[in-house]
């Protein structure tokens, strides 16, 4: 909170995209990874999203913050193929709709989700954890004759250091603490080599130090991926953050540096006013 | 843990498996020798009655089930109440060609009671062995591709899924009990004489078929092994615990579990089709609720999701079931409710899971 972000985002990230694309197929000729426009989603009535319009510029890191039922996990939902919304467009590069694909169709092109639970596979160990999340070929076939190449087990063997579990490859994931589980789950997703995050309050749980050290991890991740985390953690927002999007009754209420928001007036009244 | 613990703690695990190896590798030479002392002259002392073998025989067939739905229940999480059907179109596709056989250039007896001119159609070929063997994994194989194809498409899951496997196999009951569908009705298929030209009650062909049945399980339980040990296996592991994971991590967890619910009905269909020649019967009972309901209970016991469990299960309720029915035969049935019901009480992971307790 105490780096204002005066630069527009976009601007900002043009550098790296040339390299992105290389890299990927995703086409993203104008540095926006996500587009959402006025999405609509409605529960029985009640209106989880409400002309929902929001963008993600490549190489992003942006947070979504509101008060309860303000729709953040409804637009997680949205954008990984879980909920339909009931009208509105939504886009992964130009060229991906998101509302004609399905959840297995949206991971393989290239985002991935963190649960707010940590969810991983309890019953497998760590390193078989990292090995399914690992980015290849995921067919019934390949996965029936699949071996580990020494370049993918390296893989993994980065990560599980960068995640600082690699004392605990062999131990049953059901087993490990709840901020254990939260790092596998983003190690995880780091070795699925996704171009977008979706991170679901990622350190809920977790002790002052394991926060400062997520911190850190997804600062050095933003630029090379793209990164939406939904967070209550307001001293995590300000050390991660360039740019805040406050979600409220299912629209943006305010978007900016934490700062603004946290100046603005309507955000104050609904939200951090309280 | 120190490296010390867990070097000892491996040398255990590899004894354990040692072991394990060991009594298979008896339990299997016992089963190679039954057939060959059926062959010995009936007045042999070590001569095994064909009752004998065609028990076992019956069992071994039970036990490639049990493996069969250790592979949907205990790996996928899919509890098939309904896997007495694939096992039953095994045996009836099985059956079709020995009535066929039996009744040489005729129709197959019960056609002549229904005053039958010709053959129906589903029945050309069959008087082919190769073509009947292709049914035997054709009929379930497809049945199983086209319900699980709509079942995990339409993500049933759980008591849901189980209550509609149960209604598939009760409503292929009724189906097969009704003679205009051209499967013997009620009697289904029995009176069999010949089998490829051998006698069907000749020693010879009760011992080849015995064995038949022995490398068949054998078989299946080495491809399930690999199954499971392998990526594919984990991948199942996980979608049973967490599907929508599995599905955010860019597989299709509709595809995995399609795999496995065929090759589980393909396992079952081989079972029926080597139990019907060695029992001599098979008819509509084969598909009763009940029947699949008790290969249910052999996985439970014996202990799911470890491949061995269910084949001691079968084993196990299956030679009680007969000494308990020749012996009380009024209190078999309480006698197998309350073995489930200790089970699941006292030992959540099966008898297996208690070797395994006491090994470590």
């Amino acid at each position: 909170m105490n780096q204002p972000n005066s630069q527009p985002h976009l601007g900002e990230v043009s550098g790296v995209r040339p390299a992105l694309r290389d890299r990927h197929s995703l086409n993203t000729p104008h540095g926006t990874v996500l587009t959402l426009e006025d999405i609509n989603v409605s529960f029985d009535g009640f209106k989880a999203l409400n002309a929902l319009t929001l963008y993600i510029g490549v190489g992003e890191l942006r947070c979504i913050i509101g008060p309860n039922g303000a729709g953040k996990t409804t637009l997680m939902d949205v954008i990984t193929g879980k909920t339909r919304p009931d009208s509105g467009t939504a886009f992964f590069g130009e060229t991906l709709d998101l509302t004609q694909m399905n959840e297995v169709a949206i991971a393989k092109a290239g985002i991935g989700r963190k649960f707010q639970k940590p969810t991983v596979f309890e019953a497998l160990s760590v390193f078989d954890n990292l090995e399914l999340a690992l980015k290849t070929d995921k067919s019934v076939w390949a996965s029936l004759r699949s071996r580990l190449t020494g370049e993918q087990r390296s893989r993994i063997e980065e990560v599980l250091t960068t995640i600082k579990l690699e004392n605990q490859r062999q131990r049953p994931a059901g087993l490990l603490s709840h901020g254990q589980k939260q790092f596998l789950e983003i190690g995880m997703l780091l070795v699925q080599e996704p171009q977008l995050l979706l991170l679901d309050e990622p350190v809920a749980g977790m002790t002052d130090a394991e926060t400062e050290f997520t911190a850190e991890l997804f600062k050095s991740l933003a630029g090379k991926h793209s990164l939406m985390v939904v967070e209550h953690d307001m001293s995590f927002v300000g050390a991660i953050a360039d740019h805040v999007t406050v979600l409220h009754q299912g629209s943006v209420l305010a978007e900016g540096s934490l700062d603004e928001v946290q100046a603005n007036d309507r955000v104050i009244e609904v939200y951090l006013g309280r | 843990m120190s490296a010390h613990q867990a070097i000892s703690l491996r040398v255990a695990q590899t004894l354990g498996q040692r072991r394990l190896l060991g009594i298979g590798a008896v339990l299997v030479t016992i089963f190679l020798a039954l057939p060959l002392l059926h062959l010995l002259p009936a007045e042999h002392s070590l001569h095994i009655s064909a009752y004998t073998l065609t028990l076992v025989g019956k069992i071994l067939c039970y036990a490639m089930v049990a493996l069969a739905l250790d592979l949907v229940w205990g790996y996928a999480g899919l509890l098939s109440l309904g896997h007495g059907l694939f096992f039953a179109l095994g045996g009836y596709a099985m059956g079709m060609y020995l009535m066929r056989e039996a009744a040489g250039d005729g129709l197959p007896a019960f056609m002549h009671f229904l005053a039958w001119e010709e053959l129906p159609w589903y029945w050309t070929g069959t008087e082919h062995f190769l073509w009947a063997m292709a049914l035997v994994l054709l009929a379930p194989g497809l049945l199983a591709l086209v319900f699980g194809y709509f079942a995990f498409r339409s993500r049933i899951k759980g008591v849901y899924f189980s209550i509609m496997t149960q209604a598939l196999t009760f409503a292929g009951m009724l189906l097969f009990f009704r003679n205009e569908t051209g499967f013997g009705g009620n009697n289904g298929f029995t009176d069999f004489k010949t089998l490829l030209g051998f006698s069907i009650s000749a020693p010879g062909t009760r011992a080849t078929l015995f064995t038949l049945t022995v490398l068949a399980l054998l078989g299946c339980l080495y491809l399930s092994w690999r199954l499971t040990r392998s990526k594919y296996g984990r991948i199942l592991t996980a979608v049973r615990d967490a599907e929508s994971r599995v599905m955010f991590c860019g597989y299709d967890p509709q595809r995995f579990k399609l795999f496995i619910w065929v090759v589980s009905a393909l396992i079952c269909g081989v079972a029926g089709a080597l139990y019907v020649p060695q029992v001599g019967i098979i008819n509509p009972s084969e598909m009763s609720p009940t029947n699949s309901i008790e290969a249910a209970v052999w996985v439970a016991l014996g202990g799911r999701g470890s491949l061995i469990g269910p084949l001691l299960g079968a084993g196990l309720v299956n030679g009680a079931k007969s000494w308990f029915t020749v012996a009380f035969p009024d209190y078999w049935l309480f006698f197998l409710g309350l073995l489930f019901i200790v089970v699941t009480l006292f030992l959540p992971r099966g008898i297996f899971g208690l070797l395994r307790k006491e090994r470590s």
